[in-house]
């Protein structure tokens, strides 16, 4: 299958491992992966943020660009996922864009975040990694609550060969991220993150997994900062791990770029 | 009201309904259809045998206690019994109570006809009624302060303890077979349990300020 | 309009009453947040609650389609609402009671006030109601020289300590078994001096306290949880039974209600009397619910007055999205659920109405007067998580609405701040691909701050906030565009 990539700024500016490992994942898996470059940005932090007028003209970038450019898109990111689905054609029809609304509507049924477009999409959960490390894993909540993407992420995790999987107290809380929540009441975001390490850490797990590097960056920042010694890997990370190529856990926070 | 605000003309009900109209209009008036998907009956049957074990298991779970008796013959008995359990000496009964129900209770009867005071509710030790439907889902009662054996309101309020009696035949499995069964115009109370709170750290108490003794009599066959 | 809007009003003299802080959220909840005995009360209580709902709800095999239901009901209200309410009045006023208008808070206080003094009591019982806590009532009863009594438990406990609400169902649920205790021993003139913390003691403790108010009060006052506009039918859902200590025995009745707490029809109530307890107190139904129609006869209050109450609720109706704040019927299981209101607590949220649905409801309710407006920081009193949608029974998409206050506080900005500024500047390099590899170009200088192998803290605004508690990884030596560029031949 022809699949475009979108890379999300934040993973082609700040943290490549994800995008890089999900291009890997799917070409394993012998499919055709497409990397429009005009790609920019879907616009998330301005909707969340309040500045739908704003985001106007980077929800129409995104439509231009990705409408015909394959089959399918997937994203690394629930919450960037979550915004092309859930926010796109609201931010259109607010600019009064019926047109592009419906183009955003269309562009979004085609839009998958990377554990649905492995499971539902290409119907594989045992995608053939191996990753023998004690790995947790938080299901954030726009992959969550959002896109609903239920346990697929922990079916992938299941079949990973040497991978021990432990569960993670309070799992479905928020870690306090939230975009710009993390900055406008960092105070409150932070006794949020506080209680997410603990649970991570109770784990006795190497490495907390996610299926969004947003989240990822904030709980692997705070457990940086605690040096805690547990790294934070995005799920396609793992997923692209095999006997042949092992990825060590080559952690979002690690100095090891 | 016109005149509560000085200066404007027109009264409080003609501007707010006038910007509800406005806002309204403005904001959608057209009505969704309202999908009725939940189930409207419950899954046993009213006044099954499996109707009143549930509402059993409901009331005694919010810690009313539960009599079961076979039929009505056996009511007076178990009232006798409990009143005196309490060391209950007077009990208000609404004017229409079964007399059948009292034949075996000693205790002095305080009939609600003319009315008693407050005053006077407050000083007898229990009060005995019926009950207009029961929800066997929920533990609930529900009486309706018109029927002859439930009563006015104040008399399974102001006693600190409330005997109930429900026939088989009053117990709905659900909310909304209990509903259709009431009269929306009459004052009715819905009793689940002796009164409660949860407003100290959200953990359920009992015995607040209405009866904080509840009986219930279930009449009808296992 | 007797008070002159002064930019930031004070809570008594804005005609809206108790909708406005005067302070922003992060201002307030830092406070809260270094208060160890409200973060430990907050925590367990809302763990406790969370955990008896889920239960219930666990229970009911058909609670989405209750749901559902329920968020259609109210929709349908809003798109009939004053059509409703007329037929409310004729319902109400065909059985006996008196239906009264108010615009805003102190309209509707002034009414009230006026009724009681008619009755010529100088005490009042009050059943708990977020109207009259939002009107401010009793401090207009106090200034006309009529003792309002708190009956609630928990409004009590409130009213005692001088204190102000901070959750819908359980207004002192900041305060745990001990400081209860403390405030009843400090506050009951009466009460057993050897009170012990014991929850049921203190519940005896209430009751004796108010025993011989309840019996000789000749005023009561309620707010309404449904009114069902073609029968008249008002019911009030409570668990104590002061409730009905207040709607039975005194000869008046004053009962305040938000417009938008009505219902169609009396059957309407089978999806609400469902939905409510369980998402409420996590109970199958509460210890009680009383339901009445105007005057009855030889039963009850006499005189029934019943005022309604706009107060900004017309403003939320003029929006299509965001009048689903109006479909409240708080519950208060979106606070229940929710982290930062488990955190910060209800108190940050300046308005009576905190949490969630507070965070949506009151900058709507009062407008948003500009930058400088408390109510402005509301609606980023939220991480979206998404928990409150989930957990409201009428299914209220709390998130989009946050999204919406957030653009509206956006809107109100009546100069460019420092944040518009940036978010343009981005905005305008994402919208333009070369711009956008320029900017990346610019975040890779970032690599000399982090040579230590994580970055500590970085100079400008919002950085202290972050760099407060979090790392920051330096950017990586190849962005994404140059690996695949590199490896992929930039197809
Ligand atoms: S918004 Fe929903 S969950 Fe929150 S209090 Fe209102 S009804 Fe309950």
């Amino acid at each position: 299958m022809r699949i475009a990539l979108v890379a999300t700024c934040l993973g082609d500016a700040m943290f490549p491992q994800a995008p890089r490992a999900t291009v890997e994942l799917l070409e394993r898996l012998g499919h055709e992966v497409v990397f429009p470059a005009e790609q920019t940005c879907c616009g998330q932090a301005h909707v969340n943020t309040g500045y739908l007028d704003m985001a106007l003209p980077l929800v129409r970038h995104h439509v231009d660009v990705f409408t015909g450019a394959a089959d399918v898109v997937v994203a690394p990111s629930g919450s960037c996922v979550g915004c092309v689905r859930h926010q796109h054609a609201m931010v259109a029809r607010r600019g009064g864009d019926e047109g592009l609304a419906r183009a955003a509507e269309d562009l979004a049924g085609r839009t998958y975040e990377l554990s649905e477009l492995l499971v539902d999409v290409l119907g594989v959960t045992d995608v053939g990694a191996y990753y023998p490390h004690r790995v947790t894993y938080h299901p954030t909540c726009h992959s969550l609550r959002m896109l609903r993407v239920g346990d697929k992420p922990l079916r992938l995790l299941r079949a990973v060969r040497g991978l021990t999987l432990t569960e993670l107290p309070d799992a479905e809380v928020c870690c306090g991220f939230g975009g710009t929540f993390a900055v406008k009441n960092a105070e409150t975001s932070t006794a949020m993150l506080a209680d997410k390490m603990a649970n991570v850490l109770s784990t006795h797990a190497e490495v907390c997994t996610a299926g969004d590097t947003s989240c990822l960056m904030h709980i692997g920042g705070g457990l940086s900062r605690l040096r805690s010694g547990v790294r934070t890997v995005h799920l396609a990370e793992i997923l692209a791990s095999t006997e042949d190529a092992p990825r060590v856990p080559d952690a979002i926070m690690s100095e090891a770029r | 009201m016109v005149g509560a605000h000085p200066g404007r003309l027109v009264s409080a009900r003609e501007e707010v309904l006038a910007r509800l109209r406005a806002a309204r209009d403005a904001g959608g008036a057209t009505s969704p259809d309202v999908p009725r998907e939940y189930r409207r009956t419950g899954s046993h049957p009213p006044g099954s045998a499996a109707a009143v074990a549930r509402l059993d298991e409901t009331l005694t779970d919010y810690r009313a206690t539960v009599h079961r008796v076979a039929d009505e013959d056996g009511v007076s008995a178990v009232i006798a019994r409990v009143l005196e359990d309490a060391g209950a000496t007077t009990f208000v009964a609404p004017p229409g109570l079964p007399a059948r129900w009292l034949a075996e209770v000693t205790a002095r009867v305080r009939p609600d006809a003319p009315p008693l005071p407050v005053a006077e509710l407050d000083r007898v030790d229990a009060v005995v009624t019926g009950a207009a439907v029961a929800i066997a889902d929920t533990g609930t009662f529900v009486l309706d302060a018109r029927a002859p054996d439930q009563g006015r309101r104040a008399i399974t309020l102001v006693p600190d303890h409330h005997v109930c009696v429900l026939r088989a035949d009053a117990v709905v499995s659900s909310v909304p077979e209990a509903l259709a069964r009431l009269d929306p115009d009459g004052p009715l109370t819905f009793v689940s349990g002796p009164s409660a709170t949860s407003d100290i750290e959200l953990d359920r108490v009992e015995g607040v300020h209405g009866p904080r003794r509840l009986d219930v009599v279930l009449v009808g066959p296992r | 309009m007797t008070t002159t809007d002064l930019g930031m009003p004070t809570v008594a003299s804005d005609p809206h009453g108790h909708l406005r802080g005067t302070e922003t959220f992060p201002v307030a909840a830092h406070r809260a947040l270094a208060d160890t005995q409200l973060r430990q009360n907050l925590g367990h209580a809302t763990r406790t609650i969370r955990a008896k709902r889920a239960a219930v709800v666990g229970e009911v095999d058909d609670w989405e389609e209750l749901r559902r239901a329920g968020e259609c009901l109210k929709a349908d209200v809003m798109a009939r609402l004053p059509e409703l309410l007329e037929q409310l009045e004729a319902s109400v006023t065909a059985r006996g009671g008196v239906v009264h208008w108010a615009r805003d808070a102190q309209e509707a206080n002034r009414i009230v006030v006026d009724l009681v003094r008619q009755t010529g009591a100088d005490e009042v019982v009050k059943v708990k109601s977020m109207a009259t806590q939002e009107t401010g009532l009793n401090e207009a009863l106090g200034e006309a020289g009529i003792a309002a009594l708190e009956t609630d438990l928990a409004e009590l406990i409130v009213q005692l300590s001088d204190d102000r609400p901070s959750h819908f169902l359980v207004p002192a649920i900041h305060r745990n078994r001990s400081e209860i205790r403390d405030i009843f021993l400090r506050e009951m003139p009466d009460v057993d001096p050897d009170l012990t913390d014991e929850p049921r003691k203190l519940a005896m403790a209430a009751r004796a306290h108010l025993r011989r108010k309840f019996l000789s009060a000749t005023v009561g006052i309620s707010g309404v949880n449904f009114a069902v506009a073609d029968s008249g039918t008002i019911s009030v859902v409570e668990s104590e039974g002061n409730g009905r200590m207040c709607l039975t025995l005194p000869d008046t009745l004053i009962t305040v209600m938000g417009v938008e707490k009505i219902v169609p029809t009396w059957s309407d109530l089978e999806v609400f009397l469902q939905l409510l307890p369980r998402s409420s107190t996590g109970e199958r139904m509460n210890p009680y619910t009383s339901t009445w129609s105007g005057v009855t006869p030889g039963d009850g209050p006499q005189t029934f007055h019943l005022v309604l109450l706009d107060n900004g609720r017309s403003n939320v109706l003029a929006s299509p999205d965001g009048r689903q704040a109006l479909h409240c019927i708080r519950c208060s299981a979106c606070l229940n659920v929710c982290p930062v209101y488990e955190r910060a607590g209800g108190h940050a949220y300046g308005s009576i109405y905190p949490g969630p649905i507070g965070a949506v409801l009151s900058p709507q309710l009062t407008g948003i007067s500009g930058p400088d407006d408390v109510n402005a920081s509301l609606p980023y009193a939220s991480s979206l998580c998404g928990a409150c949608f989930d957990a409201c029974p009428v299914r209220i998409d709390i998130p989009h609405l946050l999204v919406q206050q957030r653009a509206a506080a956006i809107d109100a900005h009546t100069r460019p701040t420092a944040q518009d500024v940036a978010m343009r500047a981005a905005a305008a390099a994402m919208a333009t691909p070369g711009r956008f590899s320029l900017a990346e170009r610019v975040v890779k200088l970032g690599r000399l701050l982090g040579r230590s192998g994580r970055i500590r803290s970085v100079p400008g605004p919002g950085a202290a906030a972050w760099f407060g508690a979090r790392d920051m990884p330096p950017p990586p030596a190849e962005t994404f565009r140059e690996w695949w560029a590199r490896t992929r031949g930039g197809s």
